[in-house]
């Protein structure tokens, strides 16, 4: 036996000597109760069913433009990869052709052709990268249906990769740590092997404010709000202008939407 | 039993060491892709599967195809058959220990991989194929565990070991359906998305198994005292040429139904694969090389004259299992990545660590299968021996 009942008696009153003093004295972080407490600034916005909607005319105003790519890749501690075999993106640009294979041709308007449009993860209703996941570790959230992801649970298997048609998903081939720029407190860093990929901003939902690429464009070129609110931005939007959506025929009904 | 596989002569032991030397140096590349993470693959963000999930594939096939030696004695009673059930048994464990553990190189988190079953979710093919295939190996390691014991011991198996046959057979055709699903549920890869996949992933697996079952037959009657007999060979043989001839034609009804129709997300894989895209050609040779073997093992196994032939049909079951590797080894998962869902072309191609784990994998494989074998030939030597020499002592005392 390495310690007696003397001793332990001494250790024990030393320790609890030593908390209650910091406490009296707030040296240990946390022991305020101001501290403890989760006191949103706003409160958190909520809806019944996220979705955003791009305004292409709007966002080719400003060419060259990437503000709500670095915003988003900021806040979520994404890395930058110098090989492109690693690269990891929540929000990038594609153009046109690519964004809507089904609905390129030759003579499509000049205002289209070859032009970039921002895309990220469609958070679909009926998403196949659920579907597929053996772990559950990617789910939709039924309150607001956000595609969520547990980065905390996913094996790394990339079924939901191949399952994604719009390429939205990536994987941590390598350790990302030492790839992010500037490390932001408020969201986590991964660890390599698992996949990751644009969650609509449910963190910065949480505390009230919207998501990060929608801040960041001065055009107001995207649009954020709930499809179940008659009333929101985006209803209005859709109602009055003509919008497609990313391979519809698969059935995924996707939530990210674009005026042309 | 498995001390009979600890004495062999000098052959033996040098394939043994071989096979270790294989299998270490496979594990040295794995710590490095573990501690580097799967950057050490050829693997990027548009090709994320690719060489190993590929040789689980092929894999899944070899396992499947002791049915076909299973079947033919049980259902049939075809008696010819009656010593290599146990050598097919003794296949299909190895390859789904080999599929298991491509799968296992394959994850990123491979420490988690028991959340599949923390979090049991069926509505994921994947919870299935792992299901299916565990199953799989527990029926077969039964099975051939209960039967060999039965032989060496010189009596009739248990008969409840029949209905657990039976049922081996259904499943072994599961397991390859179960892993087509895994590809041809998937609306975002038009390439995969085909009916015909699984019918094609068993054919195939119809043909490559059995045809790896003679070159083994081939290779034991030279190096042991274990015959398979001409019999059984030609039957296997005829096996083969079926399946391969079911193969090519579910191949050339994809390509038809992809190429007439014409619908572009259809045709760019095969566009990719057989003549390339956007210079990118990387597979074209392969395809095409897989392509000219098929033939040429077609007109081996048809014609009469030449399968019968033992020289000829050596060079048929190589020239199948090679063509049908490129194919499901190879150009089948690669070319549902390419081009991509957003049209980019991304090549892969396997790297040099990649490869070497993917070598230690199928070592480990090999070794089980040369330990099951000559575990078997040992117990069939012995009691042959025993009967000889009781043969004798009974001519001997009435003599």
């Amino acid at each position: 036996m390495g310690i007696d009942r003397r001793k332990f008696l001494t250790l024990a009153g030393v320790s609890a000597l030593t908390v209650i003093g910091n406490k009296v004295s707030g040296v240990v972080p946390g022991a305020n109760s101001e501290d403890v407490m989760f006191v949103p600034d706003k409160p958190a916005l909520t809806g019944s069913r996220w979705a955003m909607v791009f305004d292409a005319r709007k966002c080719l105003e400003e060419k060259n433009c990437t503000k709500c790519i670095e915003a988003c890749h900021k806040v979520h501690n994404v890395p930058q990869f110098d090989n492109p075999k690693d690269e990891i993106k929540w929000v990038w640009k594609e153009n046109f052709e690519n964004t809507f294979p089904t609905q390129e041709f030759e003579n499509v308007t000049e205002q289209l052709k070859d032009k970039p449009f921002i895309v990220m993860c469609n958070h679909c209703d009926n998403p196949p990268c659920v579907r597929v996941c053996p772990t559950q570790s990617t789910w939709k959230r039924e309150k607001d249906g956000i595609v969520m992801m547990d980065m905390h649970r996913c094996i790394g298997c990339r079924y939901c990769v191949a399952a994604c048609p719009y390429g939205s998903r990536s994987f941590n081939w390598r350790d990302p740590r030492p790839f992010i720029k500037e490390t932001n407190p408020e969201f986590p860093t991964r660890t390599r092997g698992v996949v990751e990929k644009c969650n609509f901003c449910a963190d910065l939902l949480a505390k009230g404010k919207l998501p990060a690429c929608v801040t960041a464009c001065d055009k107001g070129a995207l649009v954020f709000g709930d499809l179940e609110d008659p009333e929101s931005e985006v209803r209005k939007l859709l109602k009055d202008r003509f919008a497609i959506r990313r391979k519809p025929a698969l059935g995924t009904n996707p939530q990210v939407y674009y005026l042309v | 039993m498995i001390e009979k596989a600890l004495h062999g002569d000098k052959g033996y032991w040098s394939w043994v060491t071989f096979l270790m030397a294989v299998i270490g140096i496979g594990f040295l590349a794995y710590m490095r892709q573990l501690e580097y993470g799967l950057t050490t693959t050829g693997l990027s963000r548009d090709v994320t599967w690719g060489f190993y999930i590929a040789q689980f594939t092929f894999m899944v096939g070899v396992a499947a195809s002791a049915v076909m030696v299973v079947l033919p004695y049980y259902l049939h009673n075809y008696k010819a058959f009656s010593k290599l059930t146990i050598l097919g048994e003794f296949i299909a464990i190895p390859s789904v220990i080999v599929c298991m553990l491509f799968i296992f190189v394959d994850m990123g988190q491979p420490f988690r991989v028991l959340n599949v079953m923390l979090h049991p979710t069926p509505n994921s093919l994947m919870f299935w194929d792992m299901t299916v295939l565990g199953g799989y190996l527990l029926l077969n390691v039964v099975i051939s565990q209960i039967t060999l014991d039965a032989e060496r011991k010189g009596i009739a198996p248990p008969k409840w070991i029949k209905p657990v046959i039976y049922l081996s057979i259904p499943w072994a055709v599961s397991i390859h359906t179960v892993t087509a699903f895994l590809y041809s549920g998937l609306a975002a890869r038009s390439f995969w998305m085909t009916a015909v996949l699984a019918p094609r992933f068993l054919a195939s697996a119809f043909s490559a198994g059995p045809a790896l079952l003679i070159l083994l037959f081939f290779v034991m009657r030279k190096f042991t005292k274990f015959d398979a007999g001409k019999e059984s060979v030609q039957k296997l043989a005829l096996i083969v040429t079926y399946a391969m001839a079911v193969n090519v034609f579910l191949v050339l009804m994809e390509v038809f139904t992809a190429v007439y129709s014409s619908i572009p997300e259809h045709m760019h894989h095969l566009e990719y694969l057989y003549l390339g895209m956007d210079g990118h050609t990387r597979l074209v040779p392969w395809m095409w090389a897989s392509s000219i073997l098929a033939i040429i093992s077609l007109v081996l196994l048809i014609v009469p004259k030449f399968r019968k032939s033992e020289g000829i049909l050596i060079v048929a079951c190589i020239v199948t299992i090679g063509s049908l590797w490129i194919d499901k080894g190879l150009g089948m998962v690669i070319a549902g990545f390419i081009p991509s869902p957003l049209g980019a072309v991304t090549e892969y191609w396997p790297t040099w660590n990649e490869f070497a784990i993917s070598m230690g994998v199928y070592a480990i494989g090999a070794l089980m299968v040369t330990v099951f074998y000559k575990m078997t030939l040992t117990v069939r030597h012995q009691l042959y021996t025993e009967i000889d020499r009781e043969v004798q002592k009974t001519a001997a005392s009435r003599g």
